[in-house]
C-alpha cells in the first residue's frame, strides 16, 4: 500500500480517485434536473399568460357583449360559488372517509385484507371521470332520490336540505358524493403512506402508558400524519375543483346562488360550465369562458397557498 | 395500595373470571385516578411497597422461532433488578413480555405465566391495556410525543382511559412526576414548550416522568441510557436509585458497570449458540453475581472473557 510520505504519491492517489467519469455524471444529472425544474415553471407561467391575455377582453367588455348580458363579475360569481361548494362538499365527505380507510388499512385490518383493500382503493383512481359521471346520473342519482326526500322531510329546517327534493337526483349533493369517491383514493393513498411511517417507538410509547389502540392512534399516528393528510386533501380538492366531465353530466344547472344541496336548481361549476358552453361560443363569449378559467386557476392557487400556511402555522406552535 | 387489581381496570371487553367478585369489592374504593392524587407527593417522600413480578416457566416465541426458554425468576418489590447478557440472548424480549408489549409484534406468542403479586397478567380476560398501566416502560430511545408540550407529554397517560380529571389534580401530578424525575427545576418555566426541544438526557427523564405519572407498580427500562452521554447516564442512574422507593424496577443494560452501580439483583441471560433460545443462567444479589457467581459462564461474562 502507498505510504503518504511523499506529496507526489498523495497527489496521484487523489487524481486517480477523482476520475473524470464521475464528475461528468454529476454534471449531466444536475443539468437534467435544472431543465426539468425550469420546464415546470415555464409551463405554469405559460398557462397563466394564456389565461390572462385571452381572458382580459372579458374583464373590460360591456355587459351587452357578454353571455347572458350581464357583467363578467355577476357571470362568474355563481360559477365560482358552485365550484367551491362542490369542492367543499366533496372534502367534507371524502376526508374523514379517506382517513378512516387509511387507518383501517395501516393499523386495524389484518395484513392480507389490508393489502386487498388498499388495492381496491387505488383502483378507484384508475376509473375515468366520464364513467363516474355516467354512474352518478344512472345509478347514484336515482338511488339517492328517496334519501334526499327523507332529508327534506326530517332535516328540512337546515337550509342545505331545504328542498324541494329533486326527483331526478341530479343535485349538488350527488355531485359532491361522486367527487368524494373520485378524490378518495388520492387522499387515502397519501394518508396511508404517512400513517404507516409513524415511528414505532412513538406508538409503543403510547401503548406502554396503557393506551388503547384508538388512544394510541389519536396521540401518535394522527398528529404525525396531520400535515401530510392536509397536503393530500389539497391535492384532492384541486381535482374536485377542476373536475369537468362528472359534474357536467350529473348536475342539473340553473345558475344562481343557493346552498340548497338537494333541489332541482343548482349553480354550475366553472369547469363544467366551460365544457358545456364552449362548443356554442364565439367571440367575446370565448374570452369570458377563458376568464372564468383564470378565476378557477386563482381559486386553486389560493387554496393551496392557504393550506401551506395552515400547515406551517400548525408546525411551529 | 393493596386495593389495586388488574381486573379493576377492565374496559368493556372484560369477562367475569373467577376473581371477578374480589375485583368488584376493591373497585369502588380505588379507581386509578383518585388513588393517584392521594399518593404521597414526590418520589423522595415516604416509601411504599410496590408489587412483585414473578415469571414462571416463561417461553417466548416469534412465530416458530423460540426466543426465550423457560425463565423462572422473581423481580422483587422496591428493588432494581438488572437483566444482563450478550446481544440476542432474549433479555429485551423477556422484559417486553412483562407488560405484554411482546405480543404487539406480529406473530409473537407467550407460554407460561407472569404474576403481579400473584395475579397472572396473562390470565383469561385480563386486558393488556390494564397490565400496561400497572407495569410502565421506558425505552432505549427517548420517545416523547413530538407534537405535545412538556406538560402534555407528562399528562398523556392520565388522559388514557381515565375519563375527566380535574385540572388542579393534573397540575399536581405533572409537577410531582417531573420532580420525581429530577426534571422540574429545568423545565418548570417552559412547560408549554415542545418536549422534543429538550436534550437527550432530559427527554429520557421526561419519559420517566410520563411513565410514573400514571402511578404504575413496576417500571421496566430497556437500556434507558444507551443513547445518552455519561453525565446524563449518571443522572438517570441516580434517579433509578430514588425511584425504587416507590416502584419495582427491572432494567436491561449492556453496561456492566451500570448493572453493578445501579442494581440490587442481577439476572444473567445467555444462549448456547446463535439460533438457539436464550435462557436465564442465574439470578442473585448483584454483589454475588459480580464477585462469586455460581456458574462458570456467568463468571466468564462478568469478567469480560466473552460477550
Amino acid at each position: 500500500m502507498a505510504h503518504f510520505d511523499t506529496t507526489t504519491n498523495a497527489g496521484q492517489l487523489l487524481a486517480a480517485a477523482s476520475g473524470g467519469r464521475r464528475r461528468r455524471g454529476d454534471r449531466i444529472f444536475s443539468n437534467i434536473s435544472v431543465v426539468a425544474a425550469v420546464t415546470i415553471l415555464a409551463l405554469l407561467v405559460g398557462v397563466a399568460v394564456f389565461l390572462v391575455t385571452e381572458g382580459f377582453p372579458a374583464f373590460t367588455a360591456a355587459s351587452s357583449e357578454l353571455p347572458d348580458h350581464e357583467s363578467f363579475l355577476s357571470y362568474v360569481a355563481p360559477l365560482a360559488f358552485g365550484t367551491v361548494l362542490a369542492g367543499v362538499l366533496a372534502m367534507v365527505i371524502a376526508v374523514p372517509l379517506a382517513v378512516a380507510v387509511a387507518l383501517f388499512i395501516t393499523h386495524i385490518a389484518p395484513p392480507r385484507l389490508a393489502m386487498l383493500l388498499g388495492f381496491f382503493v387505488d383502483l378507484l383512481a384508475a376509473i375515468p371521470s366520464i364513467i363516474y359521471g355516467l354512474w352518478g346520473i344512472f345509478v347514484l342519482g336515482p338511488a339517492a332520490v328517496p334519501a334526499m326526500k327523507w332529508l327534506e322531510e326530517k332535516l328540512g329546517f337546515i337550509p342545505i336540505f331545504e328542498g324541494p327534493a329533486s326527483i331526478t337526483g341530479r343535485t349538488m349533493l350527488v355531485v359532491g358524493m361522486v367527487l368524494a369517491v373520485m378524490i378518495l383514493p388520492i387522499i387515502s393513498a397519501v394518508a396511508r403512506e404517512v400513517f404507516s411511517q409513524t415511528p414505532r417507538k412513538l406508538q409503543e410509547g403510547a401503548q406502554a402508558l396503557g393506551a388503547t389502540r384508538w388512544e394510541m392512534i389519536r396521540t401518535t399516528v394522527l398528529p404525525f400524519g396531520r400535515s401530510s393528510v392536509v397536503s393530500g386533501a389539497m391535492l384532492g380538492l384541486g381535482r374536485a375543483l377542476g373536475e369537468t366531465m362528472a359534474v357536467a353530466i350529473i348536475l342539473s344547472v340553473s345558475g344562481g346562488v343557493t346552498f340548497n344541496l338537494i333541489g332541482q336548481a343548482n349553480p354550475s361549476t366553472i369547469a363544467a360550465n366551460i365544457a358545456l358552453n364552449f362548443p356554442e361560443s364565439s367571440g367575446l363569449a370565448i374570452n369570458a369562458l377563458i376568464a372564468t378559467g383564470l378565476v378557477l386557476f386563482a381559486i386553486t392557487l389560493a387554496t393551496n397557498f392557504l393550506a401551506r400556511l395552515i400547515i406551517a402555522r400548525a408546525e411551529v406552535k | 395500595m393493596e386495593g389495586r387489581k388488574l381486573r379493576d381496570m377492565f374496559g368493556s371487553e372484560s369477562k367475569p373470571g373467577t376473581e371477578a367478585e374480589e375485583g368488584r369489592n376493591t373497585m369502588s374504593q380505588a379507581g386509578p385516578v383518585t388513588e393517584t392524587s392521594s399518593q404521597p407527593q414526590g418520589a423522595a417522600a415516604s416509601a411504599r411497597r410496590a408489587k412483585t413480578l414473578e415469571a414462571k416457566e416463561v417461553n417466548l416465541y416469534y412465530g416458530d422461532f423460540h426466543a426465550v426458554e423457560n425463565v423462572n425468576m422473581t423481580i422483587e418489590p422496591n428493588k432494581v433488578t438488572a437483566l444482563i447478557g450478550s446481544s440476542g440472548c432474549g433479555k429485551t424480549t423477556f422484559l417486553r413480555s412483562l407488560n405484554r408489549m411482546h405480543e404487539l409484534t406480529p406473530g409473537a406468542s407467550v407460554k407460561g405465566s407472569i404474576q403481579l403479586d400473584g395475579e397472572d397478567v396473562y390470565g383469561a380476560g385480563v386486558d393488556p391495556v390494564a397490565v400496561r398501566r400497572l407495569v410502565g416502560m421506558v425505552f432505549q430511545q427517548p420517545n416523547p410525543f413530538p407534537t405535545m408540550s412538556i406538560y402534555d407529554n407528562v399528562a398523556a397517560g392520565l388522559d388514557f382511559n381515565a375519563g375527566k380529571i380535574r385540572k388542579a389534580d393534573k397540575d399536581a401530578i405533572v409537577e410531582r412526576s417531573l420532580r420525581g424525575a429530577h426534571l422540574w427545576d429545568e423545565v418548570k418555566d417552559r412547560l408549554g414548550r415542545p418536549g422534543s426541544g429538550l436534550s437527550g438526557g432530559q427527554q429520557q427523564r421526561l419519559c420517566i416522568a410520563r411513565a410514573t405519572a400514571v402511578s404504575p407498580e413496576v417500571l421496566l427500562m430497556d437500556e434507558p441510557c444507551s443513547a445518552l452521554d455519561p453525565v446524563a447516564t449518571l443522572a438517570i442512574e441516580d434517579l433509578i436509585g430514588e425511584l425504587k422507593k416507590e416502584y419495582t424496577i427491572a432494567i436491561v443494560t449492556h453496561n456492566m458497570q451500570q448493572a453493578a452501580r445501579a442494581s440490587d439483583n442481577t439476572a444473567f441471560f445467555n444462549l448456547d449458540e446463535s439460533g438457539k433460545p436464550g435462557h436465564l443462567v442465574e439470578i442473585g444479589p448483584t454483589q454475588e453475581i459480580f464477585t462469586k457467581p455460581k456458574k462458570k459462564e456467568t463468571e466468564d461474562y462478568v469478567s469480560g472473557r466473552f460477550g
